[in-house]
C-alpha cells in the first residue's frame, strides 16, 4: 500500500478523539501526554479497570515508540522529523483505541509483522506463559526495552493487535498500530 | 548497614530498605523508560544484605503500576531474595494489590511462579 500521511492521519482522527499527535518523539512529551491523558480520564470518572489498561497500552506503546525510533534518515526527517510518531486516541462508545505509528526500515517489518502473528495466535494462558518465558530468560537491551510491550498490551486488553505496514520508499515502511481497550 | 531510601516520584516508586528491620519496601508507580537506572542501587543493596540478613526479611510490594522494562528489574530483585531464602533465612514477600484489578494480581502470581519464595497476596480495600 503506497503511503499518504494525511490521508493517513485523517483516517485516524475520527470520532471521539481524545489526543492526536504527530511529530518528534521524546521522554519529556511522554511525560506530558500520560499526566494528561491521566486527569482526563479521572475527570470523566472512567471506570478504573478501563482507565489502569489503557494507562498501561499507553506507557508500553509511548515507550515502544520511544526505544524504537531510531534517527531517520534526511530524506525521511526532512519531510517529517528526526524522531518521527505518531499517538492518536479516540473512543468510540465503551471502547478506546490507541493508534500509534512510526517509521521501521524493511528488515525491521518482517520481523515485526512476525513477532505481532505470532502474539495474535497465542491463547490468553499461551500469552501468560510466553510472558512469563521472556520475562525469566530474556535480558534488558541498554536502551531497557525488554521485548515484552506488545505481548503485555496483547494480554492486558486481551484484544489482538492490528497492524498494518504502508510502503513509503525503497528502504522504509510505515507501521501502524491498533490497539483496542474496551 | 546504610538504610537505602529513596522518595517516589511521577515515574519511580518510593524505596525504603532497612537492614536492621529486615523491611524492603516498593510502594508506588515504577514506569521509566530505562529502568536499569533506577533498579542497580536497589539490586546492589540487596546483594550486600543477603551477606548478613535478617532472620526474617519481610518485603512489600505495592504497585499501582508497572511497565514491562521494570518487570525484569523487578524479577532482579526478587532473585536476590530468593537467594537469601536458599541460603535458609526466613522470607516472606507481600504483594499488594488494589480491589479488583486482576492485572496486578496477576502479576504477582507470575512472580510467584517463577520465584521460590512464599508469597502473600494482599488486597487492599478503600
Amino acid at each position: 500500500m503506497q503511503f499518504n500521511f494525511d490521508d493517513y492521519y485523517k483516517g485516524l482522527n475520527k470520532g471521539n478523539v481524545l489526543m492526536a499527535y504527530h511529530g518528534n518523539i521524546t521522554a519529556e512529551w511522554i511525560n506530558g501526554v500520560l499526566e494528561s491523558i491521566e486527569s482526563k480520564l479521572d475527570s470523566a470518572n472512567e471506570d478504573p479497570k478501563i482507565k489502569k489498561k489503557l494507562y498501561n497500552v499507553l506507557v508500553e506503546g509511548l515507550q515502544n515508540l520511544f526505544h524504537h525510533v531510531d534517527d531517520l534518515p534526511d530524506e525521511i526527517a526532512n519531510l517529517f522529523t528526526k524522531k518521527f510518531g505518531v499517538v492518536v486516541i479516540t473512543k468510540d462508545c465503551n471502547k478506546y483505541i490507541v493508534s500509534l505509528g512510526n517509521f521501521v526500515e524493511h528488515s525491521k517489518a518482517q520481523y515485526l509483522k512476525d513477532k505481532i502473528d505470532k502474539i495474535n495466535s497465542l491463547t490468553e494462558e499461551e500469552l501468560k506463559d510466553m510472558y512469563k518465558f521472556i520475562l525469566n530468560h530474556q535480558k534488558l537491551s541498554a536502551k531497557g526495552g525488554g521485548g515484552l510491550g506488545l505481548l503485555d498490551m496483547a494480554r492486558k486488553t486481551g484484544n489482538k493487535l492490528e497492524y498494518t505496514f504502508y510502503q513509503f520508499n525503497s528502504n522504509y515502511m510505515f507501521f501502524n498500530l491498533n490497539v483496542t481497550i474496551n | 548497614m546504610e538504610a537505602l531510601i529513596i522518595e517516589g516520584t511521577a515515574k519511580t516508586p518510593s524505596v525504603r530498605f532497612e537492614a536492621g528491620q529486615g523491611t524492603i519496601e516498593i510502594k508506588g508507580r515504577s514506569i521509566p523508560e530505562n529502568s536499569i537506572e533506577f533498579y542497580k542501587p536497589l539490586v546492589d543493596w540487596l546483594e550486600e544484605y543477603g551477606k548478613s540478613p535478617a532472620a526474617l526479611t519481610k518485603v512489600n510490594i505495592q504497585l499501582e503500576y508497572f511497565n514491562t522494562s521494570s518487570s525484569k528489574c523487578i524479577l532482579d530483585v526478587f532473585k536476590k531474595l530468593e537467594a537469601i531464602y536458599k541460603a535458609k533465612n526466613e522470607v516472606i514477600i507481600n504483594w499488594y494489590y488494589e480491589e479488583d484489578d486482576e492485572d496486578m494480581l496477576e502479576a504477582g502470581e507470575d512472580y510467584e511462579s517463577i520465584i521460590r519464595v512464599p508469597f502473600k497476596m494482599i488486597e487492599i480495600v478503600d
